[in-house]
């Protein structure tokens, strides 16, 4: 093999490709499974990249870059489109100018989002053409063709990938590909073409019909649509990761691979039907394929076996099949084997996080906390919560979240508990990267229809969840250049909030004394509780023992979540190796009898994750 | 060329990722296909971490199915038996004598299992199980985190790729200051796998 192969992820793979395509300019929200694409792209550092301060803007910008004339490239998760629904359904009318591609990263099986939805459907939605890789490869040639194709077609182009392709690694040859030079286009204006006034709109949409047809010519003859000939018996049609698992599962079928898949090539689909005695369509969540092909009047299997939700699997594909009848048997069968009776071992806030001590004081008030052999009660408070790290406060045992939907949602639904006249105080949590990406409306909205309840924003400095990107409050570029860091003091206060505390994240007196203030008081208040991500000071300093002769195991310190207190029989240890130590100390502070104090340090050294 | 199949197992912030990086690495080195996922979810946050790792002239499916692991590599104890439905009947088990209790057993709401349920349910597939010393010999070397490499060490020993190419690798993936203490791991783990 040559040695230009590299194993590279999907995201790194479209970054690549990006880049050799002569991308300038990029923006982003991070977002898993998205958010490697931007951090791969911030790299270079002949081209701008950002982390905008949501999708929506990223789509802006992105947009703007493209009628200034040059290549961009705007990425985000599945959810993150739905944010930048907006601007991408404009640009989809007023078409380009410098070639823009737009990545959306689906999450089958909702692995790391708030929900499960196939964002094909935006392609057919917004009429513009939609590639689907399913391996690194195809992701690196594809987001090199697409730009040709937006450019060639004055359109942006949709580049769909899942978690599976955007995470998994596989061999890239980039032969002697290097960064193409692409000239950049002259900005001409052009008010029909960029003024979407009603009229102007109106005289654009027979060109979306056209383009639209055209692409649907262009889908027959792409290389991406290709058939791999089989047995005539068997034909299946599909596209994205699952290709990859038919390929192995149905080894003497016929495929029909849709790489190129909206608008789909008709013609295509209907020779390779008509070779075939048995049609199915095997593809990962909605049936957008399946639906198509029969619209065409043809006779084809799918949904009925293959699950609509959840990731495919080639195990999943398998089971399908035998039900299909197009398996004999289903070989994976492990039934006959006793299955292991584990204990779960579920996500939680890392030791020295400092959102534990305010969730550690919030459940207290509202009494929520959760630990064996302690008397339950009925939850005071309701808690709406948002995205992001914090949002595992609403697991055991701090349980001090009722709601959680989408980016900036507690701010908004705060609003509509405390106007619905519910009788419990309301509570609203959102992170810093979370307010600034659209906390801040749902603020000025509380502020101006005269809403009632507490506002805390967890001020970690930095979006920790999708592993610490840079944010509009960081005082860092996605580029690593200093800038501006917003104030949220100053932007709360702008927003027309006169009721605020800032209070440090481990100081557990000042969180409690804060929170009763706030609950007491009989207008909008804010608490800022600040502490940067325990991940980014992680090397503890004098890690917390355990005095056993004083420890009564009252399980108090439990009660924080904290990953490195653990009850070992009948005695309650500190894991010195997890513990934050000086970055923390809230067991110490949350131990009745004095128990825990300072040790020296741990077994920590040099990094190797 | 051989195939193979590989499950690494381990809890969040012990080094799977990495540990599968480098196997790639040193597969590609060898003229392999090489695919490799990860079921991460929220694994920073202390869950459970698998990484599949596909190895052969030729791969498609990135993800392993049911009882198709030639080789299970676990970093903590219990996870192991969590891939369970992974492993091969036959296949190869490496697991790490090292438990980590998750917050529901250190809370007092579940228990860790004892060796004998973990050691009885792998034995249902396969009498090749291998408990290794992997932490305590990565603290005796002098860094609990050269567990990753100790462990592709064990590894080593049962695949068909040049003791050169593994140590080419480490080396690659690696900054200068902590390479020589990562070359101990690795061959204190080829060490705790050979025959006595």
């Amino acid at each position: 093999m040559s040695t230009n192969n590299k194993l590279l992820s999907g995201n790194e793979a479209i970054a690549l490709g990006a880049y050799h395509a002569g991308i300038k300019v990029a923006a982003a929200y991070p977002g898993t499974p998205s958010t490697e694409i931007l951090e791969n792209l911030a790299e270079y550092k002949d081209i701008y990249a950002e982390w905008s301060t949501n999708e929506k803007v990223a789509m802006e910008v992105g947009v703007g870059a493209s009628y200034g004339g040059v290549r961009t490239l705007v990425s985000m998760k599945h959810v993150g489109l739905n944010v930048a629904a907006d601007p991408f359904m404009a640009v989809a009318i007023t078409g380009i100018n410098g070639g823009l591609v737009i990545i959306s990263a689906d999450d089958p099986g909702a692995m790391s989002s708030q929900n499960e939805q196939d964002n094909r459907h935006f392609a057919k939605l917004a009429k513009i053409p939609m590639l689907e890789p399913s391996d690194s490869q195809e992701a690196y040639d594809m987001v090199m063709a697409a730009f040709d194709i937006s450019e060639q077609f004055d359109t942006p182009v949709l580049l769909r990938t899942t978690t599976r392709v955007s995470h998994s690694k596989t061999i890239v040859e980039t032969g002697n590909n290097s960064r193409k030079q692409v000239e950049g286009k002259v900005f001409k204006h052009n008010f029909r073409k960029y003024v979407m006034l009603p009229a102007n709109a109106r005289a654009r949409r027979p060109l979306v019909e056209e383009r639209v047809n055209k692409l649907a010519g262009f889908s027959e003859t792409s290389a991406f649509n290709f058939v791999t000939k089989g047995s005539p018996e068997l034909g299946i049609i599909t596209s994205g990761m699952a290709y990859q698992y038919v390929k192995e599962v149905f080894p003497e079928a016929s495929i029909l691979k849709l790489g190129f898949s909206y608008p789909m090539p008709q013609e295509l689909i209907k020779e390779f039907s008509s070779r075939v005695k048995k049609l199915v369509v095997i593809e990962e969540l909605d049936p957008f394929i399946e639906e198509y092909v029969k619209s065409l009047g043809i006779e084809v299997t799918g949904k009925e076996f293959v699950p609509i939700i959840g990731e495919l699997t080639p195990d999943v594909i398998e089971k399908a099949g035998c039900a299909m009848g197009i398996l004999s048997e289903y070989p994976g069968t492990d039934a006959a084997y006793k299955k292991p009776a584990l204990p779960g071992r579920f996500p939680l806030l890392c030791s020295g996080c400092p959102h534990s001590g305010l969730y550690f004081t919030l459940s207290n008030i509202g009494q929520r906390s959760t630990i064996p052999g302690r008397k339950q009660r009925e939850p005071k408070l309701i808690i709406t919560g948002d995205i992001g790290c914090y949002t595992l406060g609403a697991l055991s045992p701090l349980n001090a979240m009722d709601t959680c939907g989408c980016m900036g949602a507690s701010i908004g639904n705060a609003i509509g508990m405390q106007k619905a006249g519910v009788g419990e105080k309301v509570v609203a949590i959102i992170g810093d990267s979370t307010f600034l990406h659209s906390g801040i409306t749902g603020l000025i909205d509380a502020v101006y229809n005269k809403a009632k309840f507490t506002l805390v924003i967890l001020d970690n400095r930095t979006t920790a969840m999708t592993g610490h990107q840079e944010h509009p409050g960081t005082g860092k570029t996605a580029q690593g250049e200093d800038t501006y860091a917003i104030n949220l003091e100053e932007m709360v206060k702008a927003c027309g909030v006169t009721d605020l505390q800032v209070v440090n994240a481990w100081d557990l007196k000042a969180i409690k004394k804060a929170l009763k203030e706030s609950l007491e008081s009989d207008e909008l208040s804010v608490i800022i509780s600040r502490g940067p991500c325990a991940v980014s000071v992680r090397r503890g300093i004098n890690p917390s023992k355990v005095d056993i002769n004083k420890c009564t195991t009252c399980g108090l310190c439990l009660s924080i979540g904290c990953s490195a207190i653990a009850k070992d029989g009948d005695k309650v240890v500190i894991d010195g190796s997890l513990c934050a130590g000086d970055n923390c100390r809230l067991c110490e502070q949350v131990c009745p009898v004095n128990a825990i104090y300072p040790d020296k340090p741990g077994l920590i050294g040099a990094n190797n994750e | 060329m051989n195939n193979y199949s590989i499950i690494i197992a381990g809890v969040g912030g012990q080094g799977v990722i990495l540990a599968g990086n480098i196997i790639g690495d040193a597969a590609i080195a060898s003229g392999y296909d090489v695919k490799k996922t990860d079921t991460i979810g929220m694994a920073q946050r202390g869950g459970s971490v698998i990484s599949h790792l596909r190895i052969a002239p030729k791969i498609y499916a990135p993800l392993i199915g049911e009882n198709q692991a030639d080789i299970v590599l676990s970093f903590e104890k219990m996870e192991a038996a969590r891939c369970f439905n992974f492993l091969k009947p036959g296949g190869i088990v490496i697991l790490n004598n090292r438990e980590m209790p998750p917050l529901s057993v250190g809370c007092g709401i579940e228990e860790y299992p004892s060796d004998n349920e973990i050691l009885s349910v792998l034995t249902q597939k396969t009498d090749k199980v291998y408990l290794v010393e992997g932490s305590k010999k990565s603290a005796a070397i002098g860094n609990i985190k050269v567990l990753n490499i100790f462990m592709l060490g064990c590894l080593s020993q049962f695949m068909d790729i040049e003791d050169k190419i593994w140590r080419e690798s480490i080396i690659k993936s690696l900054p200068a200051k902590i390479v020589a203490i990562n070359i101990s791991a690795f061959e204190a783990g080829i060490q705790a796998v050979k025959p006595q």
